[in-house]
């Protein structure tokens, strides 16, 4: 028997007319120490990895987190405690100043209970950034105006949230997030926060996400590699489900097997 | 001279440069960033940048996040 099927080809993940081959990205908060988040990027073979800048320990010498980030994985830098679009931009510019890229992840945030991104100040802070020759990626509230204002701004992707940061509660917005996928086509699309366990991730990318970011759920889990690599596994499956132009959900059944040529006909 | 450094207080050497204050607070000093009354500070300049009595400083790095 001959069978006519290829490999299937997928498009280059690219932001930025940057091209990746792995659609997992990983967010290094949280994890108990950094030999699990080494171990977690390696098993995962991510590409693109989120890091926060903080005041350094003026008592400690700690060690560097950018110590256990492979040199190749583009480090993407979040704004993470800014209130505001002015305090977003002034981490970004400090981010950049370490010459350790300018990659960055608008996160601005006023609500310490619920942690939803402010869209309005975070297009504000995107379309100062992406005029400076940063490349942005908001976090954001899935809102179709916020999206296209984000997209004006000249965003190089974007963000939005699943759930609640940290929440474990996986595609909450999923309705909000499709019509993100069907609307905005200028730019990729990854689904950010709340994604708790790999066949959420699948299931934003069977809906067509571009990519998938996952933080919290790895990060404490009781092997994080393990589940890293569970993740990208599964984040590549989903992106093969969607190419492969997955059926749509029905309401009533349809036979698998022929409903003719019964014995009893 | 008393300077903040990180919202703390410090009472450092008169005259000290913003070189010699960094190495004395962090191990390694190629992944710090300072920023000096609010204005970045490049660090081929850390060490010709005196700070003064009543200067603020803030040095920052990467840590993990999401």
């Amino acid at each position: 028997m001959k069978t006519t099927h290829t490999k299937m080809h997928d498009t280059p993940f690219v932001i930025a007319g940057k091209s990746f081959s792995n659609r997992f990205l990983l967010g290094t908060g949280k994890f108990k120490n950094k030999i699990d988040l080494a171990e977690s990027i390696l098993a995962s073979e991510t590409e693109i990895v989120t890091v926060a800048l903080r005041r350094i320990d003026l008592e400690r010498h700690e060690e560097n987190i950018l110590e256990y980030i492979p040199s190749n994985v583009t480090l993407l830098t979040n704004t993470s405690g800014a209130r505001t679009a002015k305090e977003a931009i002034r981490i970004a510019r400090l981010a950049k100043e370490s010459g350790y890229g300018n990659w960055v992840k608008i996160e601005v945030i006023n609500d310490s209970k619920y942690l939803l991104p402010d869209n309005n100040e975070t297009i504000a802070a995107t379309e100062v950034l992406a005029a400076e020759g940063f490349v942005v990626l908001p976090y954001m509230y899935p809102d179709l105006y916020a999206a296209r204002a984000l997209v004006k701004a000249g965003a190089a992707s974007i963000m939005p949230l699943g759930s609640l940061i940290g929440s474990n509660q996986g595609l909450k917005a999923k309705e909000f997030i499709k019509i993100l996928i069907q609307e905005i086509k200028d730019v990729p699309i990854i689904v950010d926060a709340g994604i708790g366990s790999p066949s959420q991730a699948a299931q934003a990318m069977e809906m067509g996400a571009d990519a998938v970011l996952v933080n919290t759920a790895v990060a404490t889990a009781g092997d994080p590699a393990t589940l890293a690599k569970s993740f990208s596994m599964a984040v590549a499956a989903g992106r093969l489900a969607y190419l492969s132009k997955l059926p749509q959900q029905k309401d009533i059944a349809t036979a698998s097997s022929p409903l003719t040529g019964f014995l009893y006909e | 001279m008393k300077i903040t450094i990180n919202g703390q207080s410090k009472e450092l050497n008169d005259r000290s440069s913003l070189h010699e204050i960094i190495t004395q607070f962090s191990k390694d000093c190629s992944r710090v960033i300072a920023e000096v009354n609010g204005e970045i500070v490049k660090s081929p300049v850390w060490p010709s940048t005196t700070i003064k009595d009543g200067d603020t400083i803030e040095l920052v790095t990467f840590v993990g996040g999401g």
